[in-house]
């Protein structure tokens, strides 16, 4: 429909669990994501960052406030499906997102929950599995999988709804190192196809990779950049309670010595070419 | 210092004679010294869950031996239960292992185990809420109330409190922020120097790794790859590459520096270090414009 | 161990037996376990033991699994068999006597008839798990259900609450071997003690157990809310069961087997 329309947009949103106390999960946050893009959202525990995920998949509904996916408000109810088929979502447990004893059959289950034509099914099915590199396992149990298998599992679930929007949930929280790569490169294949990425993460590293990170604060967006703006500020992301990954720890220890690197120096790579044409 | 574990040709099977027989460990031998900080990493699968299993009998090996404090578990007329209390083992999430109505008898649940004096309970309860930062107040809460680091902290001060001459943590970190996850290792550290108690930190975070361990076990398809001080382990970053794992970013941009055929050193893992690095080749570079090295303090000690 | 239970577990193949339709093996299973109780005579259950043999083969299910899932029932049987033993009463001489105890020919044939009729009961049902993927038979038991539906029965919600049992089995498996080794750690005794004791040691087994399995279940409802899960209504299947060729062959095949065993009921 309206192509205008941001990927993802929350005005004044507010949120609080309790409604008889005064703490909000989420309190007064406004934000766009555009189309394609790929933002990573940033915070300490409890910071509300999940509250906000959850907003964008109509799992949550503001207590005041609009959210709107592609226009739509999360509100209306006669919409709620196509929501949450265009903003698909997953979580950090991959064992608790996957219902089928089959890794195809859970794969399957949104479109069986759609109503898709058994006939179309399968192409879907084979499509997000294979966009998800887990083709491969398709008869197994997703019990005898690791877990970023699984993960990959839980996406290729939601990817076979073709939506508009991934929103991952600090999906690579519970994975080991191998199992992170993994489900990272399968988000920068998703992005490349074109699917917005919201990612929420503790992983300094992956919201490197992102166009634009958000750090959130009780509640609140208190920072907004590209990674490169938000990671020259270590002492305020300190104040977060937040890390800059290590490129940008050694960029501000050499500062700190007298040897300054450019700002934009973040990631490994950067920072060895910054330091390159220092020493060479 | 003396041999506080000592493993000799272990040998563990999973499901012998079944079509699933897995080889989980195949001749390890190492020892590790009393009051040593040690890390153990290795990709997932590696042996090292299983490893540590041993360390306080509940894997019983298929064959080979494992000594602790000089002594075979598994040998006749030894408790096993008595090298519980030895080696005290902090399992992967263990919050998902609190049971107790307040946070303090959860703490208790071990040393009661152990039958000791209800005073000696009491007084290892508050030490050990004590090393892991929980204040008083909240001992005589629900652990359930509590935040998920709260609650990791609990359960980590419920095995303290045993008071084991090891202390075994599998991913201590885990899932947790980055502050959640620096306030945890740092008190663990802390508490390694304190008490002098044998640390072994199971991690796949290279980084922490390197801030924290003295001597450093590579696992690699059911065997130890390497075993070695921390400075030695990662002097030797590209054989870890080779085994699939990774090293710290810090590590990573030295060996860049290097592949783009810079003359550099590659054994830095610190931060510190590679500041000093960083400046040594800067200084040689450019007499006229040398900096002072002395706030980089070298290797960590 | 936890994981050593082999009741319901499946065996993947290809066999015919893999391959015929879930509905006709369940109600084939259901037939045989009637016919076994209605022809409780020697040939009768002689003949049931040769199909069950003849079917493993088919199958290429190697009969020693037969003997693994009978391992935690074998105390039952022998129990009922001792029971047989000495309270069935027969004609002429006991063949044993003890005390008040008497065994007669009468009591040792039923009481092996018995005993081998649980053999042959397990092993059939066995075989029904080991050659069909749980979820293909949870499909089969809400096709086969689908005329209640008319009734108001859930058939649906029946089915998807045993599609997540069947899933989270072993995962909670994992994980109350995983807080067994935790507790376990910190000395809890588990294995020995009186009864009240070991009531008393499942608590801290139990309550972990629990909160998990109700956070996993959250979470799970969550998730299948977000894949848009709304109840069974206007549901479409990726598989669809159909009833081929093979399964005709397969259901005269069956049929012919059991009324053969029916026929020996004739002869007693």
């Amino acid at each position: 429909m309206e192509q205008k329309s941001p990927m993802l947009q929350a005005r004044d949103l507010r949120f609080r669990y309790d409604p008889e106390r005064p703490d909000y999960a989420v309190d007064g946050v406004s934000l766009e994501v555009a189309r394609g893009e790929f933002v990573a959202v940033l915070g300490a525990n409890g910071c509300g960052k999940s509250t906000l995920a959850k907003h964008f998949n109509a799992i949550l509904l503001p207590e005041s406030g609009t959210v709107l996916v592609e226009g739509i408000d999360t509100r209306s109810e006669e919409h709620l499906y196509d929501i949450r088929q265009k903003a698909g979502m997953v979580f950090q447990n991959p064992d608790n997102q996957i219902v089928a004893t089959i890794v195809e059959e859970d794969v399957a289950f949104a479109l069986e929950n759609l109503g898709v034509p058994t006939s179309e099914m399968r192409a879907r099915v084979d499509e997000a599995m294979q966009l998800t590199g887990i083709y491969e396992y398709r008869e197994k149990a997703p019990h005898k999988l690791s877990g970023g298998q699984k993960q990959r599992v839980a996406i290729a679930g939601v990817i076979a709804m073709r939506p508009d929007c991934l929103i991952l949930d600090e999906a690579t929280a519970m994975l080991d190192p191998r199992g992170r790569r993994a489900v990272m490169d399968t988000i920068r294949r998703l992005r490349e196809s074109g699917i917005t990425i919201v990612s929420i993460t503790h992983y300094m590293e992956e919201a490197a990779q992102a166009d634009r990170v958000l750090v959130m604060s009780h509640g609140r967006v208190v920072m907004e950049g590209t990674p490169e703006q938000v990671f020259s500020q270590t002492e305020t992301l300190k104040g977060y309670h937040l890390d800059v990954p290590q490129a940008a720890e050694l960029r501000d220890a050499l500062a700190a010595a007298g040897l300054p690197l450019p700002e934009e120096v973040i990631t490994p790579e950067a920072c060895a070419r910054a330091l390159y044409e220092l020493l060479r | 210092m003396s041999e506080i574990i000592r493993c000799e040709h272990l040998r563990y099977v999973y499901n012998p004679g079944l079509p699933d027989e897995t080889v989980a460990l195949n001749d390890v031998n190492f020892s590790i010294q009393e009051g040593d900080f040690v890390g153990i990493i290795g990709s997932t699968g590696s042996g090292k869950s299983t490893l540590i299993g041993h360390f306080n009998g509940l894997n019983r090996p298929t064959s080979g031996r494992i000594l602790i404090d000089g002594r075979d578990m598994w040998s006749e007329g030894e408790d096993l239960r008595s090298f519980r209390f030895l080696v005290g083992l902090v399992f992967q999430y263990p919050e998902y292992q609190l049971f107790e109505e307040t946070c303090a008898r959860d703490i208790a649940f071990g040393p009661r185990n152990m039958g000791l004096e209800e005073a000696e309970i009491q007084r290892r309860v508050r030490e050990a809420a004590d090393f892991v930062g929980l204040a008083p107040e909240l001992l005589e809460r629900s652990p359930f109330e509590l935040s998920g680091g709260q609650k990791r902290r609990v359960a980590i001060a419920g095995v303290m409190a045993m008071e084991p001459r090891i202390l075994v943590l599998d991913e201590p970190a885990a899932g947790l922020d980055p502050e959640g996850r620096d306030t945890i290792l740092n008190q663990i550290r802390a508490y390694h120097k304190k008490t002098g108690v044998t640390v072994v930190l199971v991690s796949h975070s290279m980084e922490d790794i390197a801030k924290y361990a003295d001597k450093v076990l590579v696992m690699h398809r059911a065997g130890v790859a390497m075993y070695d001080t921390v400075e030695n382990i990662f002097a030797r970053a590209p054989e870890l590459l080779d085994l699939g794992l990774s090293v710290p970013q810090v590590t990573q941009i030295f060996l860049r520096l290097k592949q783009m055929g810079l003359d550099i050193p590659t054994d830095v893992y610190t931060m510190p270090y590679a500041v000093k690095t960083v400046l040594k080749a800067w200084n040689a570079r450019h007499p006229d414009r040398a900096l002072p090295l002395e706030r980089g303090d070298g290797h960590a000690s | 161990m936890l994981r050593d239970i082999t009741i319901g577990q499946h065996f993947p193949g290809h066999s015919v037996l893999h391959r015929c339709d879930p509905r006709l093996k369940l109600v084939g299973v259901i037939a045989y376990i009637i016919v076994l109780f209605l022809a409780s005579n020697p040939l009768g259950i002689t003949l049931s033991l040769g199909m069950l043999v003849l079917l493993y083969g088919v199958a290429r299910i190697p009969l020693r699994l037969i003997l693994k899932s009978l391992k935690p029932i074998v105390p039952i049987i022998l129990f009922t068999a001792v029971l047989n033993l000495f309270f069935i009463s027969g004609e002429g001489e006991p063949l044993v006597q003890i005390w008040v105890l008497r065994i007669y020919r009468e009591g040792v044939n039923y009481a092996v008839l018995m005993a081998t009729r649980v053999v042959a009961l397990i092993a059939g049902t066995s075989l029904l798990t080991y050659t069909t993927s749980p979820i293909v038979l949870t499909d089969a038991i809400e096709s086969l259900l689908r005329p209640l539906q008319k009734l108001h029965f859930p058939v649906h919600e029946l089915a998807m609450m045993m599609t997540i049992a069947l899933r989270f089995i072993p995962t909670l498996i994992d994980e109350t071997e995983k807080i067994m080794n935790a507790q376990k750690a910190r000395g809890a005794k588990l294995d020995n003690g009186k009864f009240t004791e070991r009531i008393q040691a499942l608590i801290p087994i139990l309550i972990p157990l629990f909160i998990s399995a109700f956070r996993r279940a959250d979470e799970l409802a969550m998730a299948m809310e977000c894949r848009c899960y709304h109840g069974g209504e206007g549901r479409t299947r990726l598989k669809v069961l159909r009833f081929g060729k093979l399964d005709v062959l397969c259901t005269l095949a069956l049929v012919a087997m059991l009324a053969a065993i029916l026929a020996t009921k004739l002869l007693f």
